[in-house]
């Protein structure tokens, strides 16, 4: 039988919070026994969509952002959101090289890194307000080894 | 965030160390125009031998770096990036702007 776990947190978009959430979602998935390029992969796709957050959602400043880790079988399930002013056009934001401030210089690459480095990218709104970035990626190097929280 | 720098040979060697990601652009940018802007050098070397982490907000860092010296007519490689960041570099194109060298 399959275990699952989950954990979520909120936090002020401010930059200063990446490094934190990069870290807590890698924490979080160690039970799976991922290699080290899954958790980098990991931490690098939850970089860049808590700093769109961060960048794009709130412009008057203030915010928060909620990061919510789901562990199902060899799974983790991520999932950031925030209740910000929202994406006008989904599919030109996924674009490589878009960027809504070029003057920032800013790679307009948040989204092709996300959906390279994880196995499942999805981008919606948030209910009324703000944006959700659902992200999936298994980690297959758990699989191999007994024991581990992904086989049991 | 540390960069430390110095010229050898004609060459400016800029080291990163630790994390660039948003928090710490800005100042990786500043320290990074400072070091372009001091001495005499004819090629850049970037050494990432202690990046311990890069996103795509990285990346936007070293174009900006990139469109400034090409001004100069100062060419930029990159050395020693971890495999992580390497394969940031590759899926970016960053290399076709900055190559690496051994």
């Amino acid at each position: 039988m399959k275990k699952n776990n989950f954990m979520e947190v909120e936090f002020k978009a401010d930059s200063v919070n990446e490094s934190f959430a990069r870290v807590c979602v890698a924490s979080f998935c160690l039970p799976l026994n991922p290699s080290l390029e899954e958790i980098s992969d990991i931490k690098t796709a939850v970089s860049e969509a808590v700093t769109n957050a961060v960048v794009h959602a709130y412009p008057k400043g203030g915010g928060v952002v909620r990061l919510r880790v789901e562990l199902d079988g060899a799974d983790v399930l991520i999932t950031v959101s925030d209740e910000g002013v929202g994406i006008k056009d989904f599919k030109k934001a996924r674009e490589p090289f878009f960027t809504t401030k070029p003057d920032d210089e800013r790679s307009g690459m948040g989204f092709s890194v996300m959906e390279s480095f994880m196995d499942d990218v999805q981008v919606s709104k948030n209910g009324e307000r703000g944006v959700k970035v659902f992200m999936k990626k298994t980690c297959r190097s758990g699989l191999l080894c007994e024991g581990t929280y992904a086989r049991r | 965030m540390k960069i430390k720098s110095r010229i050898y040979n004609g060459t400016l060697y800029v080291l990163l160390c630790g994390e660039l990601d948003e928090h710490t652009s800005s100042y990786t940018r500043e320290e990074m125009d400072k070091a372009f802007g001091s001495g005499i050098f004819k090629q850049i070397i970037i050494d990432l031998s202690e990046l311990d982490f890069m996103d795509s907000t990285g990346i936007g860092v070293l174009i900006g770096r990139y469109k400034k010296m090409k001004d100069r007519h100062i060419p930029i490689y990159i050395c020693n990036p971890s495999s992580h960041a390497e394969k940031i570099f590759k899926m970016t194109g960053l290399y076709d702007l900055m190559p690496k060298i051994i």
